[in-house]
Order: structure tokens, then C-alpha cells, then sequence
């Protein structure tokens, strides 16, 4: 069925379908609908949560570990601030193999304070041991929710689930989605029956032992090998969604990639500008073209090394700035990604639209215009750019 | 329960905690989480939480669990909202028939991850109405991390960061009153206790703790030879100690009515209580008479004060 919905209402909505057993909630923009539109749905008893609104996101990230070690379905929804106090936990939440269900709305860290746009939160997180599905629309974010359970509680995985989307562009725009009936939802998801948890009677089971240098090692590497193992989980459980919506997803999207000499990777709703640049530069004979990731975590390393292999230059854009003075997260990854290629193209890296700094199709082009350039000339310096700021100078980007 | 407390016939229960965990010989910590566990009745389960400190690291080393029923550590600042946690998974687990039987839910946390660093989430804890036993056990300082001082460090005790020298004399700060704070909460139980005597008074506490619906508050005293510094086998002379010279009240608050657990035959000076501890031994040094003065004229005031609210 069709409907019209905000970024929100359509992961509340999926929520809604889910009926999870424990919600935690805590407002913070702008994220904070997500929890109001389902205490609307418990008051009136659309579902039969038990509705946790706590005191903080620390404390709403210590209920879903809890409420999900203790054998039931959690989901939580944040931003920002509300991500970063909740840092220490993320990490407790994947190490107990929890397979608890976040949506953040990603916005900007502080400080200074900011509401807007950035994936500065979420990037902060990614090693936590979380996978990360990100979302270019509404229709995304609310099929990567339905998808999240049925991916991060296989045996294999075992791991928590964090679906991303971008805060007011897509949290707040309201855009035609469509939407799974409530029976599909629920039969698509099934009954959650772990093996272990606290309230089984017939075996008690104890949770967060303090782990010596002798066992610890041993944690951690299941816990990458199962971060390994989601991998192949993601894209089992799209292709199974793709039977019940149509609509196909992978690890990320390639856009007109067959013959690209030129091509962005990115993430998220900028995706949608980049495209229109894209159809423009096409055009004009300019073999452009866009990898749009979609699971950050576990990073597709080596689909994105094949997917690039052919290119001559590529721009990461980094919408986040991670202070290491040497490129954002997104650079980071890819170029690591590419090095054990053979023949690699020239790689950049763009951080741009901090903190909700608007990027448009102009903006695009004049990146694949140092594309083509670098392409001919092999010239990357500098190789770490800001683009969009106030400054009067040119910029290269 | 019969209403006749009878230690031989609670010790003859299943033991819910068992020997072979790691605390220190002579450490009181063991005996309150027995005391508070053993209050439960024979067929009801538990799932206890545990925030990180000496307990936590004692009990539950990877692989081995020195719980009989269930049992979750997550992290040193959360214990109430996990317990919160778990709670609000039993109701929607119950509410869907996917568990069965009467389960409890008992969390135990020290004076760093209660009165500091978990304050927030106890408070948010209390304040929604979980249906769960919150058990602070107060030896007045994060004794897992070496000794340093809390807020619940008494006035002018040596810790690591409180330490005596030719400036400093210890603790600058009065302790903080939890207990009191809790009962501003205007939660249904709330009671201060010790593993003293044959354990009557830990014990009735605990089970109403456990058996009134709703969240109920256990502030108990709880000893710590290393950190006090005292012979390790006057454990139980040290905690009669305290609640003899009032330093240490035993009280109850049952639906927002105070009454007195016990009123000593004699009270004691404070410092019978701080001679034997290595902590105090610089309030007897001498010019620091007024230490003890000061410390004896705090406790008397509170003292009088529980005896207003109580009407004892
Ligand atoms: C966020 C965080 N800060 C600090 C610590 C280190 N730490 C672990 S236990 C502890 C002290 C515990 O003190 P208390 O709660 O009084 O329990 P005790 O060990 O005294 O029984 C500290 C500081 C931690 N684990 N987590
Ligand atoms: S340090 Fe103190 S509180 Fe910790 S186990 Fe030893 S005696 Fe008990
Ligand atoms: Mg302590």
C-alpha cells in the first residue's frame, strides 16, 4: 500500500508492525517523533509494548541490553548527543551479542550544538561492533528496520543493528513511500526465540562476566568473525525482502558504474543530488558515475574494490569530519579497500555538509570537474578537501 | 514467610550464591548478597544485576558464575536501568505468554555505582515504578579501583584521593544521606540494614523488599577490612559497632511511615566506632580533637533527627 510519511512516521510506523516487546525512549531532535508517534500507538493499544521512557539514552540503551539479554525484542531510536552518551553501552550491547534494533537519525555532534544534518554520531560508533545499514530515503529507512531483525538475530550474527538516516532531510521530509502489509512484517520478521536468555526457567543464564586477558581474545575475535559472517546475512535477507516488497537491495547501490571513469562514494541522502548530477554529466559524455554505500558496517571492502577496479579517479565524500589530518571515515575505509588492487584509481577525499551544509547538483559537477582532471593528470594534491565553506577564496575541491 | 524469623531454618534453604567467588576473607559483601538472597522464597527465581565493582569482578569471572538464578553485569552506572530492563521484558514476555511463574528482580550495586555514578539511573529507575529491589552495599568507597573516595565516604576518612598529609586530613565532606534521598522518592519501601546478629534485621528487610510491589530501596552497611582498614575477623563487631554508636542507624520507611529497626540500650560514643579503623587513626592524633568532636556532634544531630521522624 502507498502511503505518505516522513522519514519518522515511517520507522515508527515499521515499528509499529514489528511490535517489539521493549521500547526505550528519549527525545532528542531529530529523532524525537520516532518515540512519539509510538507512545501514540500504545495508548492506543495498536501494540502491546512495554514502553521504557527513561531518564536518559544512556539509560534507554541499558534497557534494551537488558530487556534483550533478558529474551525479548528491543528497539530504541536516537541523534547525536543522545548516540554519544550512549558510547560505552554500544559496545557492551555487541559484545553480549545482543541483537538490538536502533534507528539513529543521524545529526551533527557538539560541539558547538548543532541539529542538523552530519553523520559525525554514527561514524563515532562504527566500531562499536554494530552493523550499520544507512538509508538514502524514507522508503530505505523503513525497509532497512524491517530487514534489521531478521539480520542481526540469525546464530551467525548475533549482533546489534543500527539503521541510519539522515536527520531532518529524510527524517522530516514527507515523500510517497510504500509500505508492507502488517502480516507480511510480522511473518518476514517471525517470533524471536533465542536459545539462551535470563528468564529461561529451565536454564539460568549470566551475562557480562569480567573476562580475563585468558577469554577476552577469544570474545572478540567471535565477535569480528561474526561481524564477517553478516556479510553474506544482509544480502540473504534482501534478496528474501526483495520477494516481499520488489525492491532490491545490496551491500551499497552502484549507479550508471558499468562504464564510469569518474566516480563518488558516498553516503546516504546525497545520493540523490550526486544522481541528478550524474543523468547532467552523462549528457555531456562525461562517463560519470556513483557508488552509494549502504552498509557501512560490516564494510564491503572487497565488492567496492571490484566495483571501482575499472575507474580512473574517484572522490570519497566524507560527511563527517574525523580530525585524524587525513581524511574522513569514508576515505579511510575505501582506500584500504583499494589498496591491494593491482591497478587502482586516484582516490580524494571531499568532507563536506557539516553540520547540515546544504550540497547541490553544482557542487557535484565541480567535484567530477577535478575528477577529470586528476584522470588526465594524475595530480590528487591536496588529497583532503573541505567543500562549501564561507571562505571567498576559490576552492578546490 | 512464617512470621517467627528463624536463621537455622533460612540457612537450611538452597544457597543462591555459592562459595569459591573471589571477595577478600573477611569481606562483608558476600554476606549481604547471601542475606538479601536468601529472603527469597524457595520456588521463586531471580535474575540479579550486578554493577561493576568488587562484587561484580568477584562473582562473575569468565567462566564461572557464582549465581544459582540468572544474572546480568552491563556496565558500573546502569545497574537500575538494567534492572528496568529486565523487568520491563519479564511484563511484556508475561503479557505475551512466553514466560511463566514468578521471577524477581534483585540488583546490587557499592556506593560508587549508587550514590555517584548511578545516581541518575537509580533515580530514574525509582521514580517509574519498576517493580524491582535496588541494594546499595555501602563500604564508603570504590574499593574495586583501590580505595578512593565517594560520596559516601564519611567525613574526614583516609582513601587514595582523600589521603592524610601535612595539609589534608582526609575526607573534607560529610557523607551524603542516600537513604534519606530515596525516601524523598516516595517509593513504597525503603530501609537501611546490616548483616548484624543473626541477620533478623537484613533478612525481614529484604523480603519486604522483594515481596512489596513496586521499587523498594535497600541501604546496606557493609564493611570492607581493606578499605577500613580493621582486622579482618572483627567484621561483625565493626557493624555492631556502628549501629550502637548511631553512626549507622537500622530504620525503615514503609509507605512514607519512618520507624526505628532498633534503638541501642546504650549509645555509644563515635569513637569506639573509628578507633579500630585505620582510616580514622589520624583523628586521634593529637590537636585532632575536634575531629571527633565534630564527627560525634554530626551523628548526634542525624541521630535526633531519625528519632523526630520515626517518633521513637
Ligand atoms: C564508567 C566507569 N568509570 C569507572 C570505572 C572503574 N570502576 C570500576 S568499579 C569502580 C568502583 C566501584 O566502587 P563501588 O561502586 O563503591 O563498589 P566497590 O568496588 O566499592 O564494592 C570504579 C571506579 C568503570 N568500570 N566504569
Ligand atoms: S576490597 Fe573490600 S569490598 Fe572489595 S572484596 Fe576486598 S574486602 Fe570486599
Ligand atoms: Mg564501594
Amino acid at each position: 500500500m502507498s502511503s505518505r510519511l516522513s522519514g519518522n512516521e515511517a520507522v515508527a510506523y515499521a515499528m509499529k508492525q514489528i511490535n517489539p516487546d521493549v521500547m526505550g525512549a528519549f527525545p532528542i531532535t531529530p529523532s524525537t517523533e520516532i518515540p512519539e508517534y509510538f507512545a501514540a500507538y500504545v495508548a492506543n493499544g495498536e501494540v502491546n509494548t512495554e514502553y521504557v521512557a527513561v531518564e536518559s539514552e544512556h539509560s534507554s540503551m541499558s534497557v534494551c541490553i537488558a530487556a534483550q539479554a533478558a529474551g525479548a525484542r528491543a528497539v530504541s531510536a536516537t541523534s547525536s548527543c543522545g548516540l554519544a552518551l550512549m558510547y560505552e553501552l554500544l559496545y557492551v550491547a555487541a559484545s553480549c551479542r545482543l541483537p538490538i534494533t536502533l534507528a539513529c537519525v543521524n545529526r551533527a555532534l557538539s560541539g558547538p550544538i548543532n541539529i542538523n544534518h552530519d553523520y559525525s554520531d554514527s561514524m563515532g560508533a562504527r566500531d562499536s561492533g554494530w552493523i550499520q545499514i544507512y538509508a538514502e530515503n524514507n522508503q530505505e529507512a523503513y525497509d532497512n528496520i524491517i530487514m534489521a531483525m531478521p539480520i542481526g538475530e540469525t546464530p551467525s550474527v548475533r549482533l546489534p543493528v543500527m539503521t541510519c538516516m539522515d536527520g531532518f532531510i529524510t527524517s522530516h521530509a514527507v515523500e510517497n513511500i510504500e509500505l508492507l502489509e502488517t502480516d507480511a512484517v510480522r511473518k518476514f520478521i517471525g517470533e524471536y526465540n533465542p536459545e539462551h536468555y535470563l528468564l529461561k526457567k529451565e536454564n539460568p543464564l549470566a551475562v557480562g562476566p569480567y573476562d580475563v586477558s585468558a577469554y577476552y581474545m577469544e570474545h572478540k575475535v567471535q565477535e569480528a568473525e561474526a561481524m564477517k559472517a553478516a556479510k553474506s546475512r544482509i544480502l540473504e535477507v534482501a534478496a528474501e525482502f526483495e520477494k516481499i516488497s520488489g525492491r532490491r537491495y545490496g551491500l551499497f547501490e552502484e549507479y550508471r558504474m558499468e562504464d564510469a571513469q569518474l566516480a563518488l562514494v558516498l553516503i546516504g541522502s546525497t545520493a540523490g543530488t550526486a544522481k541528478a548530477a550524474i543523468d547532467k554529466l552523462r549528457e555531456d559524455g562525461v562517463k560519470a558515475g556513483l557508488v552509494k554505500i549502504r552498509v557501512f558496517r560490516p564494510f564491503p571492502g572487497e565488492e567496492l574494490a571490484r566495483a571501482l577496479a575499472g575507474t580512473k579517479a574517484v572522490a570519497v565524500m566524507d560527511k563527517s569530519e574525523g580530525f585524524s589530518a587525513n581524511g574522513g571515515p569514508l576515505f579511510a575505509e575505501t582506500c584500504s579497500a583499494l589498496y591491494n588492487l593491482k591497478e587502482r584509481p586516484y582516490l580524494i577525499n571531499i568532507v563536506y555538509g557539516l553540520g547540515g551544509r546544504d550540497v547541490r547538483t553544482e557542487d557535484i559537477e565541480k567535484v567530477f570537474g577535478r575528477l577529470a582532471d586528476i584522470a588526465v593528470t594524475g595530480e590528487t594534491h591536496p588529497a583532503y578537501t573541505h567543500m562549501g565553506q564561507r571562505s571567498r577564496e576559490e576552492e578546490t575541491v | 514467610m512464617s512470621t517467627v524469623y528463624n536463621l537455622k531454618r533460612e540457612v537450611e534453604k538452597p544457597i543462591r550464591l555459592t562459595g569459591g567467588h573471589r571477595l577478600c576473607a573477611g569481606c562483608s559483601t558476600g554476606v549481604v548478597v547471601s542475606g538479601v538472597l536468601r529472603a527469597l522464597d524457595r520456588e521463586d527465581r531471580a535474575v540479579v544485576v550486578n554493577a561493576t565493582s568488587c562484587l561484580q569482578v568477584s562473582t562473575f569471572m569468565y567462566p564461572y558464575t557464582a549465581y544459582m538464578d540468572s544474572y546480568i553485569h552491563s556496565a558500573f552506572e546502569n545497574s537500575a536501568a538494567t534492572c528496568s530492563g529486565v523487568e520491563a521484558a519479564y511484563n511484556a514476555l508475561k503479557r505475551r505468554g512466553k514466560v511463566e511463574g514468578t521471577v524477581k528482580f534483585i540488583t546490587f550495586a557499592g556506593d560508587g555505582g549508587t550514590y555517584d555514578i548511578g545516581f541518575q539511573s537509580l533515580s530514574g529507575a525509582m521514580e517509574r515504578g519498576h517493580d524491582m529491589v535496588y541494594v546499595c552495599y555501602d563500604n564508603e568507597a570504590y574499593m574495586n579501583t583501590g580505595i578512593q573516595r565517594s560520596s559516601s565516604t564519611p567525613r574526614f576518612a583516609r582513601t587514595t584521593t582523600t589521603p592524610v598529609g601535612s595539609v589534608g586530613q582526609g575526607k573534607k565532606q560529610n557523607k551524603k544521606d542516600l537513604t534519606e534521598i530515596l525516601v524523598a522518592h516516595n517509593i513504597p519501601y525503603v530501609a537501611q540494614t546490616a548483616p548484624i546478629g543473626n541477620f533478623r534485621d537484613l533478612h525481614s528487610k529484604s523480603y519486604k523488599a522483594i515481596y512489596t510491589e513496586g521499587p523498594c530501596f535497600l541501604n546496606v552497611l557493609s564493611p570492607c577490612p581493606r578499605g577500613w582498614d580493621y582486622p579482618m575477623a572483627m567484621l561483625a563487631e565493626i557493624i555492631k559497632l556502628a549501629v550502637d554508636t548511631c553512626v549507622w542507624p537500622l530504620y525503615e520507611v514503609e509507605e512514607g511511615v519512618w520507624r526505628l529497626s532498633y534503638m541501642p540500650k546504650k549509645k555509644l560514643p563515635v569513637e569506639d566506632f573509628l578507633r579500630p579503623q585505620g582510616r580514622f587513626r589520624h583523628m586521634f592524633r593529637q590537636g585532632n580533637e575536634w575531629m571527633i568532636e565534630e564527627a560525634q556532634s554530626y551523628v548526634d544531630q542525624k541521630w535526633e533527627r531519625l528519632l523526630e521522624h520515626s517518633g521513637a
